[in-house]
């Protein structure tokens, strides 16, 4: 077994008894709690407050969120089953975190499909009123697992949520469903009793996301309370924990919680700030990218426009119509929807107009997993086009990074006037984590400039830097000009369809892509440089790939990796660093796409480590690899 | 300074390339004609296009013009409307182009009333690819592709547009430039989406495919006129009309002592309910004359005007413009110390 990030922090505690007696809270290092249940019974608000709590409190945190694919699987059915897992810890949380520490299970269903999840000794807090007969056959058990000692493996708190948050509310005489749906809180409050997190913050934000009903107001917040005050005065958990705190401070500075795609939207909304351009988003709902419409859609003081489409395939020729126009137009699907934009895509590459392409990637091929993260797009976005139809693509790593990767993907969608693909997944779309909210004067400036002068202007005259064709807006006198799918002619971009012409401008285009390598980043090799043994990832992976490295070079093991956020065109120096290793391993959950690309443009020998679980790479699956390719016992 | 500008000034320098005989170039122009007299500044137009012989019409115009993928110029048009809506944004597109591959989009485009004008070339026949059946081809028509006649139900672009709630249909023959002129203008005045469809021939695959109606020699008999405010009246000597019976469009003789012209339906296409512009657009030749003209003009709110509208709503509601609180907004948390801070480079 390979060292996971965190100690295991139940085996050997005091137990230490009296009412109300909390003795000092047990000292945690990183944390994961996982919180399971029917989709309507609140998990991922439940989650969310946590994960904020402990997040405005100081801790570092990540989280995953999980759906079941279905609107409304019958209710207590494993199919039905939603969670929220939230990683904490005092810094470092890369991931969402592998085994799971305490499990809030709300009903048999989520017991059921969790307990594979929890570490032997974890804490498994269970709704003990949804454990009955009819729940426990729905979810497949034959007894109450709560009872018959199968469980022994774990520390079991069987609590009776629901008859718990009905009594603490029914002097409020409220309406039966009201103060049912209220248990989750209890939950919270019980569980941030648990970890001596307090109430605040979750009160203060209960008061105003309910502002519109004083009575949901009044359950949420005292169902929390209640369950909160049944941590404290019963005698049921013998203590309570608190996470480290941090031992080295952040960088100073003014923080939030946030998820991937609301970091990609702020991105957008940031970068045509910075731009001076409208932003304008076409969009078509679809899992799990919608989170991205619906997040600009509430910004349109900005202005930001959005409009949701008849389809995919308007959505991103409303957006090309828009950055005709010049505005930075922006389009955002998944999987599915990449496939009906590429027609569109490969427009925009012989046109040659800024656009940015999102792409939350999830579980293919067709409609396949589409609750799950997945990184099978990579050869899509690459080349799914027919004819030579080089593009921009970049990938986020992680919620936060979202944020910087949807800037630069404007700045060079902007400077070299053509399409970027940004490939998201649904992990870092749905997971969050804390965001250092950047000063306006840390940011890029990237103010776009449209031609106006008619002097010798010709619509398809490159700059000598760059290979970029200039930005004209239409309204700009004597400037008319047409542009199109249609082969154009060098400089003036008449329609061209001679042999000679076209050679030059598929090499035009080439070249411009190429040249997109002058602005990007040198790559950051994490831990030993002078290891034998390179691991390689893109997007998300990169924090259970950076935490696993860390880990091993910690207990000795040389090892080191790269991520890459530029997948076309590559580093410049990603060659010379890959020729210093003679061991590569290319990590991705797929079956080896960026494997692929690799081998063919560096030739070199490399393996390839893939899952397409629909899930991401644990920590732990990552270091088992690195010490069996070292060959070293753990 | 205000140049006038003639309509040879609307033309590019790129000769166009349809094949001689070509219906497009009456429509080319029609169009530069109506262009002239709305005394538009040519920088403010923007031509869009798909793919098909009209689709390369943009090019043959100083214009802004973007001639993009087949079916999809509806799309282009709108981001472009929405985001530009100072300027003044035309369709150009064909019966294949609007109806098949992009008779989602147009279906849409339709229901949204944009100030977007949609000019649809009317061939009834695949021309570009060499004679296919269309979505407008008759019934039992044969093609390359339909050698033995086709199958399909064509579809009648003014019904379908004002069944999606089009604000503004017509239909103009090719072969009448003066009537052409006349409703591009009165669809550029028109706040809204517009559908002109153009019934045109193509001389190389679908000869005479309109002759019956759109040469000047059957306009007469074959074809009613839509006026506003006036009865519905047609014929050589102007000698027949229609009157209302139950659901239906009944023919009649003026010269018939029974009929009283106070029974003549008169057309009104500023009327709200579509119900009556759809049921004309549906008249078909031999059995009816086929009408042409304007079928509806009805004000209604644009898209563009509701988008920009909506924002500044919210500008004024919520104050406008500002990063800063934009970023912080929410629950926030403020570090104050920054010794030995070290983040992932990312």
């Amino acid at each position: 077994m390979c060292a996971s990030e965190k100690a295991q922090p139940f085996e050997t505690e005091p137990s230490v008894a009296g009412n109300g007696m909390k003795g000092h809270p047990k000292e945690l290092d990183i944390t994961t709690i996982r919180f399971a249940g029917d989709s309507g019974d609140g998990i991922q608000v439940l989650g969310t407050r946590f994960a904020s709590a402990s997040a405005i409190f100081g801790e570092d945190v990540m989280t995953l969120a999980e759906y079941p694919a279905e609107i409304r699987a019958p209710a207590g059915t494993v199919a039905g089953v939603s969670g929220f897992q939230v990683n904490v810890g005092p810094q470092d949380v890369y991931t969402a975190g592998d085994l799971v520490d305490v499990l809030v299970a709300m009903n048999p269903a989520a017991l059921k499909s969790n307990l594979p999840l929890v570490r032997k000794g974890g804490i498994i807090i269970a709704n003990e009123d949804a454990f009955t007969d009819k729940n426990l056959e729905k979810a497949g058990f034959t007894k109450n697992p709560l009872e018959n000692g199968e469980l022994a493996a774990y520390k079991i708190y069987s609590v009776r949520i629901s008859h718990f948050t009905t009594a603490a509310l029914e002097r409020f005489g409220l309406q039966r469903v009201l103060v049912e749906r209220a248990k989750n809180f209890f939950a919270l409050g019980l569980v941030c009793w648990l970890f001596n997190l307090p109430l605040e913050n979750s009160l203060a934000w209960i008061k105003n996301n309910f502002s519109k009903s004083e009575d949901v107001v009044k359950v949420n917040s005292e169902a929390m309370v209640a369950g909160h005050n049944y941590g404290e005065s019963t005698e049921l958990f013998s203590t309570s924990y608190i996470i480290k705190k941090p031992e080295r401070p952040r960088m100073a500075g003014t923080y939030r919680y946030l998820n991937g795609n609301s970091a990609l939207s702020m991105g957008l909304i940031v970068a045509s700030y910075l731009a001076d351009l409208r932003l304008f988003l076409g969009s078509y709902p679809i899992t799990p990218a919608s989170d991205i419409l619906h997040e600009l859609s509430r910004h349109k003081e900005f202005p930001v426009t959005t409009f949701q489409a008849e389809d995919e395939i308007a959505a991103i020729g409303a957006a090309i119509g828009a950055s005709f126009g010049g505005s930075l137009g922006v389009t955002s699907t998944s999987g599915p929807g990449m496939a009906l934009k590429t027609e569109f895509i490969n427009l925009a590459v012989a046109a040659e107009l800024p656009l940015i392409v999102i792409n939350v990637q999830r579980g293919g091929p067709s409609t396949g997993l589409p609750t799950k993260m997945e990184q099978g797009d990579l050869y899509q976005a690459l080349w799914a086009r027919h004819g030579d139809s080089p593009i921009v693509v970049l990938a986020a790593c992680s919620p936060k990074d979202c944020f910087n990767t949807a800037i630069e993907a404007a700045q060079i969608a902007i400077k070299y006037m053509t399409p970027v693909i940004i490939l998201s997944d649904g992990y870092i779309a749905n997971g969050s984590e804390p965001f250092r909210i950047p000063d306006l004067n840390e940011l890029p400036q990237m103010r776009a400039r449209f031609l106006t002068e008619p002097e010798g202007f010709q619509p398809y005259k490159r700059d000598p830097v760059t290979l970029a064709r200039p930005w004209v807006r239409p309204g700009t006198p004597g400037m008319e000009h047409r542009i199109g799918g249609l082969e154009r002619r060098d400089g003036s971009g008449e329609i061209d369809l001679s042999a000679d012409n076209h050679e030059k401008m598929v090499a035009y285009r080439a070249e411009k892509i190429e040249r997109v390598r002058n602005v990007i980043p040198r790559l950051h090799v994490e831990g030993d440089p002078d290891a034998d043994l390179l691991i390689i990832g893109w997007g998300s992976s990169f924090g259970a790939i950076t935490r696993a490295v860390k880990n091993q070079n910690a207990k000795g093991h040389r090892v080191a990796s790269i991520h890459l956020r530029h997948l076309n065109p590559f580093p410049k120096e990603l060659g010379k660093i890959l020729q210093r290793f003679s061991k590569r391993i290319v990590a991705e959950n797929n079956m080896g796409q960026l494997w692929t690309k690799l081998r063919a443009e560096y030739l070199l020998e490399m393996e390839r480590f893939n899952k397409v679980k629909g899930t991401p790479f644990g920590i732990s699956e990552i270091e088992e690899k690195i010490e069996k390719t070292l060959g070293v016992e753990s | 300074m205000t140049t006038v500008l003639e309509r040879k000034d609307y033309l590019s320098s790129i000769e166009p390339r349809w094949c001689p005989g070509c219906g497009d170039y009456g429509v080319l122009k029609g169009f530069t004609t109506a262009l002239a007299k709305i005394g538009l500044p040519r920088e403010k137009i923007v031509l869009v296009s798909g793919i098909g012989c009209s689709s390369r019409f943009p090019h043959y115009t100083q214009t802004y013009g973007f001639h993009s993928i087949h079916g999809r110029a509806p799309a282009i048009a709108l981001g472009v409307k929405i985001t530009r809506p100072e300027l003044s944004v035309w369709v150009i597109t064909g019966d294949g182009d609007a109806l098949s591959i992009g008779g989602n989009h147009f279906v849409h485009l339709m229901r949204r009333n944009p100030d977007i004008k949609v000019i649809l070339l009317n061939n009834r026949i695949y021309a570009l690819t060499k004679g296919q059946l269309s979505p407008t081809s008759p019934k039992g028509h044969k093609t390359k592709s339909t050698p033995y006649g086709s199958v399909d139900t064509p579809i009648n672009p003014v019904s379908l547009a004002i069944a999606c709630g089009a604000t503004f249909a017509a239909r103009v023959p090719g072969t009448d430039n003066a009537m052409m002129t006349d409703v591009f203008v009165e669809a550029y005045q028109h706040k809204g989406v517009a559908l002109i469809e153009i019934l045109q021939d193509c001389d190389i695959f679908n000869e005479g495919i309109w002759g019956q109606i759109t040469k000047k020699s059957n306009r007469a008999e074959n074809t009613v006129t839509l006026k506003h405010g006036e009865p519905l009246i047609y014929g050589e000597k102007q000698d027949k009309g229609f009157r209302v019976k139950g659901f239906d469009l009944e023919k009649v003789d003026l010269n018939d002592k029974s009929v009283d012209r106070s029974q003549l339906l008169v057309h009104d296409a500023h009327r709200a309910d579509p119900t009556l512009a759809l049921k004309l657009s549906m008249l078909e030749f031999p059995k009816m004359p086929y009408p042409l003209g304007i079928f509806r003009q009805v004000d209604a709110p644009t898209y563009e005007d509701e988008v920009s509208t909506q924002e500044h709503e919210v500008a004024r509601k919520f104050g406008k413009t500002d990063i800063y609180n934009l970023l912080h907004a929410g629950e926030t948390w403020t570090v104050e110390s920054d010794d030995n801070w070290f983040d992932m480079p990312v």
